[in-house]
């Protein structure tokens, strides 16, 4: 099943812009940009975050690292959308990454046209998919309840995972996830 | 219930949708943490890297100069001379009675854990007795299991106490029923190398065939040169530094090379290549080779899959080439050792640079001076594994080979052998399996590049020679961080010495990007950026990925390349020195600092001012770097002399350090609030661990 985050906002407060061919597609903020350019921009983006994992140096990387390599540039598949990008490749132990680079024109062609599900996550998307959670509307999960859905909902998490959300998550004096406060931190963290 | 689409909330829709979101959200923040935590490491291995080849060319240009290292003293002086040194009522740190027992290794882990010191006598009777017991071993140690249960397998210690002390802590000390086995480099980079040593030494004389001791690549004084143990040992034994350091030179090449195990498992510290023969390497006389990484980066040409190594030839110190030595010389009958003098003149100085300089043109057109055995030795302390088929020269390190899945099976199978064990590659887990498990690496040294970079581990082998391997990480600190904090430590120091590293080539590189700026705007494009980083630095690093963490970029993308340099600069205190020559002194600074210490024979730290001057020729011979004599001239008068006309060099050469201009305050003060006074993170003119 694919999945919008846009499923989460609210009909009403999608924009909708039409297309000459009257079929309808959400609108972004454009940046100005010479397209070849920025094709092979992102291309080079993308072989660059290749090579951080290619420890040979010899253009091979491992194909159980290829996951890590498509989420660190920005897209946000889930477990199954990466399994259907990497069942072609995953019986090979390594893979050439020029070979991949050709795969993933696909990828390239979604950070060019930005299509929502490889789409970085905003904030506010993401405020909205805690408050959904928050059954109670108390402005804050409950440790149990936080565990109890990345654990048993959606595509779980190992226990590896939620001990490590856990560290940085629980405000430790009230053993609660101030979610609100926890997904400011991480943004700046990013930054 | 779901306000959404009023449905119950546990099975609703919208519950799965967000928590598949919040899950692909932190999956992805965890796979860019992942990613920079790579590219840190990257940059720590490749600047290790590139420093060892530094130093493997340092070496192999040293060859030609004989030292006085090698005159140790008879044994019998040696003794005579332990018994005259006197240990003063005041010291309250262990003493040894030999032969020793367990209640001496005992007082030593004790004393260690206190941070105190062993009295030079009992170091130097130690490392005496050391070498007598690893005299008697063969090249190659054959072990067996049938005795105990397990034996523990260890790897590289690198000088620090914590892990080793984690270690007997987590696995109990070494007795009969509990066998060790430490697979090399125990010293350089930590700061506790000659306690290890003596820890290590001390139970080999206790228990002399359940502790084993297997040679690494670091157990070499020239390495200990540039990276640490000789500075630790000057430092802690000041005028008894010399011989311990000479007696240790002796011990180290005593260490055994390969140990195997029932007959079934290889170790050896750093690999195999396709030229390696067992057989070979039990026969000759492991003692002659006292600076493995002085023979390796004359090459070694390929033809196909054969080594073909040329006439092995001996050199005397005037250059004439005497009659090639026959391999049996070096095998078990005795060998004629030409006389080499202790003291050289200035004119035979001079005569050294020249032949050194002749010999190194002649490099090209033929290798000279190979030892087939010096090299089969380099192959088996400086080779890693790979994962192609194939065996070819370790280009990341200058020495050794990279040997690929076809090499193993091949010498695995002519020796009737069902793993390959061995050290020397720093891994994130402690460990690593490769070559369809027939290649473990294993590694003792947690936090090796910086706290938080990495976790050590151990491995302990059945009877049925089925590894098992327990990992740790030695953590100063009692809060609990999180990955992120983590990540960011070990980032923050990985892109400050890579930050420096940009800094030590500044003129280079500006030159490199003016080619791409010839109307001189600034700016370049990220693809010009990178390559010309790439080819001045010579680091095989993702560029691209890092652009953002090094320089600034301008409105339109493109690379403002000098921002890389404007907060940073050479601090060269009272010195006054030429600005060209201040960067070249900061950036050969630890080349300078070996070839001072080798020509400081009494290791006082101090140097004539003609012995300055012959440094300078000799580091231009080896680097080609042209300094005229005015300008050494000048630098040896701005500089601060004794009274008796010698100078402190390695209080000169600290003096250039590279400092920051505008302290970031915020960013100091965020790590400085990550790391909780943490003494890993050095701020410069400080002295760091």
């Amino acid at each position: 099943m694919r999945y919008c985050l846009y499923d989460l906002v609210p009909f009403e407060q999608r924009k909708k812009v039409k297309r000459k061919d009257k079929s309808f597609h959400l609108s972004f903020p454009k940046k100005e940009r010479d397209p070849q350019t920025k094709r092979s921009d992102i291309q080079k983006k993308i072989t660059d975050a290749f090579e951080v994992f290619d420890h040979e140096c010899n253009k091979t990387v491992d194909v159980r690292e290829i996951g890590t390599i498509i989420r660190s540039l920005g897209c946000c598949p889930s477990e199954g959308e990466l399994h259907d990008m990497l069942a072609e490749v995953s019986s090979l132990p390594f893979v050439i990454f020029s070979s991949i680079l050709k795969f993933t024109k696909a990828l390239i062609f979604s950070l060019l046209c930005r299509r929502p599900e490889y789409r970085p996550i905003p904030e506010d998307v993401l405020l909205r998919a805690f408050e959904v959670l928050d059954v109670n509307k108390c402005g804050h999960l409950t440790k149990e309840e936080l565990v109890k859905y990345m654990t048993e909902e959606g595509e779980p998490f190992t226990q590896e995972e939620m001990e490590e959300m856990l560290s940085a998550a629980v405000d430790p004096e009230t053993n609660t996830v101030r979610y609100k406060d926890y997904i400011t931190m991480m943004v700046v963290d990013e930054n | 219930v779901c306000l959404l689409c009023q449905t119950w909330h546990f099975f609703c829709f919208h519950t799965i949708k967000a928590a598949i979101l919040i899950q692909r959200w932190y999956r992805c923040y965890m796979a860019r943490l992942e990613m920079r935590r790579q590219y840190a490491l990257s940059i720590f291995q490749s600047i290790e890297y590139a420093e060892e080849q530094a130093q493997l060319q340092l070496s192999s240009f040293f060859t030609f100069i004989p030292s006085d290292f090698n005159t140790a003293g008879s044994d019998v002086q040696l003794l005579e001379y332990e018994q005259t040194i006197e240990v003063p009522d005041s010291y309250h740190g262990p003493r040894l009675s030999f032969p020793l027992t367990v209640a001496d290794t005992n007082s030593l882990l004790h004393a260690f854990k206190r941070q105190q010191q062993l009295h030079a006598r009992y170091v130097l009777q130690l490392l005496h007795e050391t070498k007598k017991v690893l005299k008697q071993m063969p090249n190659i140690i054959h072990l067996s299991t049938s005795y105990s249960k397990e034996i523990t397998i260890c790897g590289d210690l690198h000088g620090k106490l914590d892990d080793l002390l984690l270690i007997f802590y987590k696995n109990g000390l070494p007795s009969e029923e509990n066998p060790y086995l430490f697979n090399g480099d125990f010293v350089d980079r930590g700061k506790n190398s000659i306690e290890i040593l003596i820890i290590l030494f001390a139970f080999l004389l206790v228990y002399p065939n359940h502790l084993h001791l297997n040679r690494g690549n670091h157990e070499d004084h020239i390495m200990n040169l540039r990276y640490g143990f000789t500075k630790e040992i000057t430092k802690k034994y000041r005028s008894h530094s010399k011989k311990i350091l000479n007696l240790l030179q002796d011990v180290y090449s005593w260490l055994p090379l390969a140990a195997i195990i029932d007959n079934k498992v290889l170790i050896v510290h750093g690999g195999i290549s396709d030229a390696t023969d067992l057989d070979f390497l039990n026969l000759f006389k492991r003692n002659k080779v006292r600076e493995p990484s002085s023979s390796s980066s004359y090459g070694r040409r390929y033809k196909g899959d054969l080594l073909d190594v040329g006439e092995p030839m001996w050199l005397l110190h005037d250059g004439v080439n005497s009659s090639p030595l026959l391999e049996a010389q070096y095998l078990e009958s005795s060998v004629r050792m030409p006389s080499v003098p202790p003291e050289l003149t200035a004119k035979e100085w001079k005569q050294v640079c020249e032949t050194n300089t002749e010999l190194l043109q002649n490099k090209t057109k033929k290798p000279t001076c190979i030892y087939k055995w010096n090299l089969f030795v380099v192959d088996i302390l400086w080779s890693d594994p790979k994962n192609q088929n194939g065996c070819t020269p370790n280009k990341f390190r200058g020495g050794g080979c990279c040997f690929g899945p076809d090499v193993t099976a091949r010498l695995l199978k002519r020796y009737n052998l069902k793993m390959l064990i061995r050290s020397h590659e720093c891994k994130q887990e402690g460990y690593e399996i490769s070559h369809d498990g027939k290649v473990i690496t294993i590694f003792s040294a947690s936090n090796y590049y910086e706290n938080g970079s990495n976790r050590g581990a151990y491995l302990k082998l059945n009877p049925d020679l089925v590894p098992r391997f327990v990992q740790y990480q030695v953590s100063k600190y009692t809060r609990q961080q999180t990955l992120h904090q983590r990540v960011s430590v070990v980032e923050w120091s990985a892109l400050k010495s890579l930050r420096e590293k940009l800094y030590s080539r500044r003129s280079e590189l500006i030159a490199a990007f003016r080619q791409y700026d010839p109307n001189d705007t600034g700016r370049i494009s990220t693809s010009e950026w990178a390559s010309a980083v790439e080819s001045v630095l010579n680091l095989a690093l993702p560029w691209r990925t890092l652009r953002s963490r090094l320089v600034q970029l301008a409105q339109d993308g493109s690379v403002e390349y000098l921002s890389s340099f404007s907060d940073l600069e050479i601090d060269s205190r009272e010195h006054m020195v030429q600005p060209a020559l201040v960067e070249t002194l900061y950036r050969f600074r630890t080349d300078l600092e070996i070839i001072f210490n080798i020509i400081d024979k009494d290791h006082s730290g101090l140097i004539s001012i003609e012995e300055f001057r012959q440094t300078w020729k000799l580091f231009n011979s080896h680097l080609k770097i042209d300094i005229d004599d005015e300008s050494i001239d000048n630098l040896a008068h701005s500089i601060d002399f004794n009274k008796d006309g010698s100078i402190d060099f390695n209080e000169f050469l600290e003096a250039f350090h590279v400092v920051n201009k505008f302290e970031n305050k915020a960013e100091h003060c965020r790590i400085s609030n990550l790391l909780d006074s943490c003494p890993c993170f050095s701020i410069p003119g400080l002295s760091g661990t």
